[in-house]
């Protein structure tokens, strides 16, 4: 039995690296530190569907075939297509991703990533605008106003808040894990009333307490650390928030630039913006500029609801506009563990963070158009090699019909929707797990993925998998190139 | 006079009928190329690719049989960063600003960026651990702790941006002297330039600290850029080196605004022409658009505010902050103008080539692809008159070159761009063709016994453009601006050695645990990160 401590958790975009691993008999059997979801990835990542062997299909149905028949059948696929399309990365290594690369390059084809389904708004706004950001440390160490908007980390990035923000203790600020002890206390006090209401009334409906109060809550004014939450809806997050702001669904943009109106000292000649009072926005106004530090999160609650690049520029540029008075930063909450470092190695090796398109020999970036979705919809790819991800399910529908329409090569773990529309299917180590590899954090900081125990019999690492592709379609060229001559 | 080369090296001789040879009668023979300063890789610079995307649009390179495709100008991806600098006979390269916990980072891509061997400095001038140990007066455990870092992060000298600037941005605030406290640290960026001077001695590292003064890009700021050297005056020992003031240009300024703004060349020219402790690298502006990129947060906030365009800031955790802003420099402007012409005063003015290194502190004062043109406005009056009668009026009458006379020969030319900066970083194999030097050669199609570069400056420039022939480690990896052979190129980084290492107890895991967000563990640079390692030992004298 081994203790292996200090491993990365390949979850979520928070990549917690204290994760403390049990191992007995090559099996992981304990998990500590972690949250549910990193506990079930770490517990369970054997007993999901795996595939063992690498598969093809012949007449409609998966045969089992050698890595050498797969890799050839793939870098076959690939070299003959015209337009091919690469897809997925987010939840892999940069290794790997950088093997994808050159392979992408070698091909003319098109690489894009899962950014441009969550994320992808986001970045074009900041490249329109600049962003004020950070690490997370410092906003641990510093900030004691923390804003999260359109996005619930209580349950998407579950460690969000207690290692990083509002519970967190820094040098210069404190947790402010006790007061929300006490709120919780006062909420399951309140549930234990309303349910006692309801058995006396004999009610079957749930009981509706009194519609709350439409100004800032007493917590909003107290001493140390401030959590605000704005969502369209009342979320894990919002409840355990010193102060809730219910914003109308869709109206997040007239929201921000009230407040960026506020901030610059406009006057605001409604009553109310986004079902919220003048007066309360005036309220959270003088909140942010009167705070020391001050941090926005925001998630796809923002970046992918109406209006989603307007949305991201209204944010970003109120965060701007607040570094005139005070200090400010912002961030977005990216959600596969790696869709970072994804991003990073994409721009360091050709300028562009997803998207990019090599068709013409060199890097080509214009989302809308070199965007696989947009390929896909305008039916331009002849086929597509997908790592990591699962587009068949995530995918609107007429666009993963096209997807599966042409050759299909599936680089995955398990048997996924999209693995089951594959022509190709290599199994591959859950990296993180299984093999050893780099991701980065949603504030850009590096950390290393463990390999913890074996990958089943056979099975190789993605970057190791595309490798051999790379390799087989060099050969292949080659080969070419010269019955050509 | 022939250059023999075997395995890697220069040879006293080879085996001449079995040796390939290189024709370069009536061309210039050079060691290759070094540059001590240009931000190529990390997490700042691949923020600022990903920043501006019109950047790269018009300017791109198409894959080879021989090389990667990538984009180009300001901040070019990696790939094409190693071609460029390939092309114009530069073998070795030094990424001048990486935050330690980003260290990482910044290593994937310098294995990523081919043809030359590069080097990176950690940002260490407002670490906690620094300020702390400072404070304390405990020189000898600070020392330690810097072994450790430079060690862990393979990183390669000890670099300080606005010294105590940074830690109180994080908090939104700055430094505006040399004798300013910082917030709650209670120290000078006096205190941490002498501290971290006194540990760059102790630890026997081979390049001396690599300083971005405070004030940088302020009116005035020569007069703290006087102060900073002035601080380690008494460090200094046997004419030895102690401290080297970077993109020296951007702290040069005299007057007390902008309306005012002077050059303040003449004065730190005159200081460093009296002192020995002191190198510089220039900084030299080039009028174009550019990406700016430093980890000094509060001056790039101040640039934004000034330019209006977009920005980009970055705080690392009890470490460092940086910022990007995209900049256009302007030859009708006065303030630009002026900037032009102290960089080009500073070398100038300067008059042991040994002391100033040619830098445009890329891409901060504009892209390293235009090196050519500054060395043909060091070698030639003409050229740097042809410039004169473009720029703003009011700029040129102000300006001190067209007083100044003094024209660079290609020896000196030779020393700015590589013998200097060479033995400024300690790189003992580099900067010279002597026998036991890398191989590293770049040979330029112009013919020093005829040329006069005075006038003709144009074909200079144009020869610098793209070498005949680059040689890297023997091998001939570009020839005419094509490149011939992909080659990796080594990362070289400081093994320091201690005496007494600091130990990893289980205390200094939960004060790690404290200080960041990442565990001990998962924070040091492992060797494996590196494609091509190369260590270099050094005893340290603690
Ligand atoms: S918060 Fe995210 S990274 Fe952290 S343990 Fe949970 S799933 Fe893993
Ligand atoms: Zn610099």
């Amino acid at each position: 039995m081994a203790v292996v401590k200090a491993v990365t958790c390949p979850v979520c975009g928070c990549l917690c690296d204290d994760i403390e691993l049990t191992i007995r008999n090559g099996k992981i059997v304990k998990v500590k530190n972690g949250c549910a979801m990193c506990e079930s990835k770490f517990l369970s990542h054997k007993n999901e569907h795996r595939i063992l062997k690498p598969l093809i299909r012949k007449n409609g149905e998966f045969v089992e075939v050698s890595l050498e028949e797969a890799t050839r059948k793939a870098a076959e696929i690939l070299t003959k297509a015209n337009y091919p399309i690469l897809y997925g990365w987010s939840s892999t290594s940069c290794e790997a991703t950088r093997v994808g690369l050159e392979l992408a390059e070698e091909i003319g084809g098109v690489i894009d990533n899962t950014a441009v389904v969550c994320h992808g708004p986001s970045i074009l706004s900041i490249q329109d605008v600049g962003i004020s950001s950070c690490t997370l440390g410092q906003i641990r160490h510093r900030a004691d106003l923390v804003v999260y908007w359109g996005s619930n980390p209580w349950s998407a990035h579950p460690r969000h808040i207690e290692r990083y923000t509002a519970f967190s203790e820094g040098r210069f600020q404190k947790s402010a894990w006790k007061g929300y002890l006490t709120k919780v206390k006062a909420s399951a006090a309140k549930k234990k009333i309303e349910s006692a209401l309801r058995r006396v009334l004999f009610r079957k409906k749930a009981f509706v307490s009194p519609k709350p109060r439409k100004g800032p809550p007493p917590t909003l004014f107290k001493e140390g650390r401030k959590l605000i939450v704005v969502d369209v809806r009342k979320t894990r997050s919002a409840e355990i928030s010193d102060c809730f702001l219910q914003v109308e669904p869709n109206k997040d943009y007239e929201l921000l630039q009230a407040l960026r109106a506020l901030i610059n000292e406009q006057e605001i000649d409604v009553d109310e913006v986004a079902g919220i009072p003048v007066e309360y926005l005036e309220e959270i106004a003088d909140l942010m500029i009167g705070c020391n530090f001050g941090v926005l999160f925001f998630g796809v609650g923002l970046s992918m609801s109406k209006g989603k690049l307007r949305n991201v520029d209204a944010a970003l540029s109120l965060v701007r506009d607040l570094n005139m008075r005070t200090k400010f930063v912002i961030m977005p909450m990216r959600g596969h563990f790696n869709v970072t470092g994804v991003d990073t190695v994409f721009t360091w090796q050709t300028g562009y963070p997803y998207a990019v398109d090599f068709s013409l020999g060199y890097p080509r970036y214009n989302p809308g158009e070199t965007s696989v979705v947009d390929i896909l919809l305008r039916g331009e790819s002849d086929a597509a090699l997908i790592v990591a991800s699962d587009p068949v399910a995530s995918f609107p529908k007429k666009v993963a019909e096209q997807l599966v329409k042409n050759p299909l090569i599936v680089i995955d773990p398990h048997m996924s929707a999209t693995t089951r529309m594959a022509d190709v299917v290599f199994p591959s180590a859950f990296v993180g797990i299984e093999a050893s590899g780099t991701a980065y954090r949603m504030d850009h900081v590096p950390l290393p993925l463990k390999k913890v125990v074996n990958p089943p019999n056979g099975v190789l690492p993605d970057e190791e998998i595309l490798k051999r592709i790379l390799v087989e379609v060099k050969k292949l060229k080659e080969k070419r190139l010269v019955e050509a001559a | 006079m022939d250059i023999a080369i075997k395995d890697g090296k220069i040879v006293e001789r080879v085996d001449e009928l079995r040796a390939r040879k290189i024709y370069a009668s009536g061309m210039i023979v050079m060691p290759g190329g070094v540059d001590i300063h240009c931000h190529i890789a990390g997490s700042e610079v691949n923020t600022g690719r990903l920043l501006r995307p019109e950047d790269h649009f018009r300017d791109f390179e198409r894959k080879t049989p021989k090389t990667r495709s990538g984009v180009g100008y300001s901040v070019p991806s990696t790939f094409t960063t190693g071609y460029r600098y390939a092309r114009m006979g530069y073998t070795t390269i030094m990424n001048p600003s990486m935050p330690p916990l980003e260290a990482k980072h910044t290593h994937e891509e310098l294995n990523d960026t081919p043809m030359v061997d590069k080097g990176t400095y950690p940002l260490l001038g407002d670490w906690w651990f620094v300020l702390e140990y400072l404070k304390k007066g405990e020189i000898e455990e600070c020392a330690r702790y810097v072994a450790w870092m430079i060690t862990s992060t393979k990183g390669y000298a000890i670099k300080i941006v606005n010294p105590g600037g940074l830690e109180a941005w994080g908090s939104g605030g700055n430094v505006g002297s040399i004798d300013d406290q910082v917030p709650y640290f209670g120290i000078t960026p006096r205190e941490i330039v002498r501290g971290l001077c006194k540990v760059n001695k102790l630890l026997n590292l081979p390049h001396t600290i690599h300083v971005h003064t405070n004030n940088l890009g302020k009116p005035g700021n020569y007069l703290t850029a006087l102060d900073t050297m002035k601080c380690v005056e008494d460090l200094a020992s046997e004419d030895k080196p102690a401290i080297h003031i970077t993109h020296c240009q951007f702290s040069a300024f005299k007057g007390s605004d902008w309306r005012t703004l002077k050059s303040g060349a003449e004065e730190i020219a005159r200081y460093v022409n009296n002192h020995s402790h002191v190198t510089l690298d220039m900084g030299q502006v080039i009028f174009t658009d550019t990406t700016t990129m430093t980890a000094d947060g509060p001056f790039q906030y101040t640039l934004h505010e000034l330019s209006g365009n977009k920005w980009v800031n970055h705080d690392v955790e009890t470490e460092t902050s940086s910022g990007i802003v995209p900049f256009r420099y302007r030859r009708k402007s006065y303030v630009h103008a002026i900037q032009w012409s102290i960089g080009l005063e500073l070398a100038l003015l300067i008059k042991d080539p040994w002391k100033i290194f040619m830098t445009t502190d890329h891409p901060n004062a504009g892209p390293f692809i235009f090196y050519p043109r500054i060395m043909a406005w060091l070698m030639s009056r003409k050229a740097r008159e042809a410039v004169l009668n473009r720029i703003n009026r009011r700029a040129r009458n102000r300006s001190l070159l067209p007083s100044i006379d003094r024209e660079l020969g290609f020896y000196e030319i030779a020393i700015v761009t590589r013998a200097g900066q060479a033995k400024a970083l300690g790189l003992k194999n580099k900067g010279h063709l002597g026998v036991g030097a890398d191989a590293d050669v770049a040979i330029y199609n112009v013919n020093p016994e005829t040329i006069d570069p005075s006038r003709k400056y144009k074909t200079v420039r144009k020869a610098f453009r793209q070498a005949a022939y680059t040689v890297k480690g023997g091998e001939t990896v570009a020839k005419n601006g094509e490149i011939l052979k992909h080659v990796k190129g080594t990362t070289m980084w400081l093994d320091v050695q201690v005496s007494e290492p600091i130990k990893i107890t289980e205390e200094m895991k939960r004060r790690f645990r404290e200080y960041w967000t990442v565990e001990y563990e998962n924070y040091p640079v492992t060797e494996k990160y590196l494609e091509v390692s190369h260590p270099i030992t050094v005893k340290a004298n603690v």
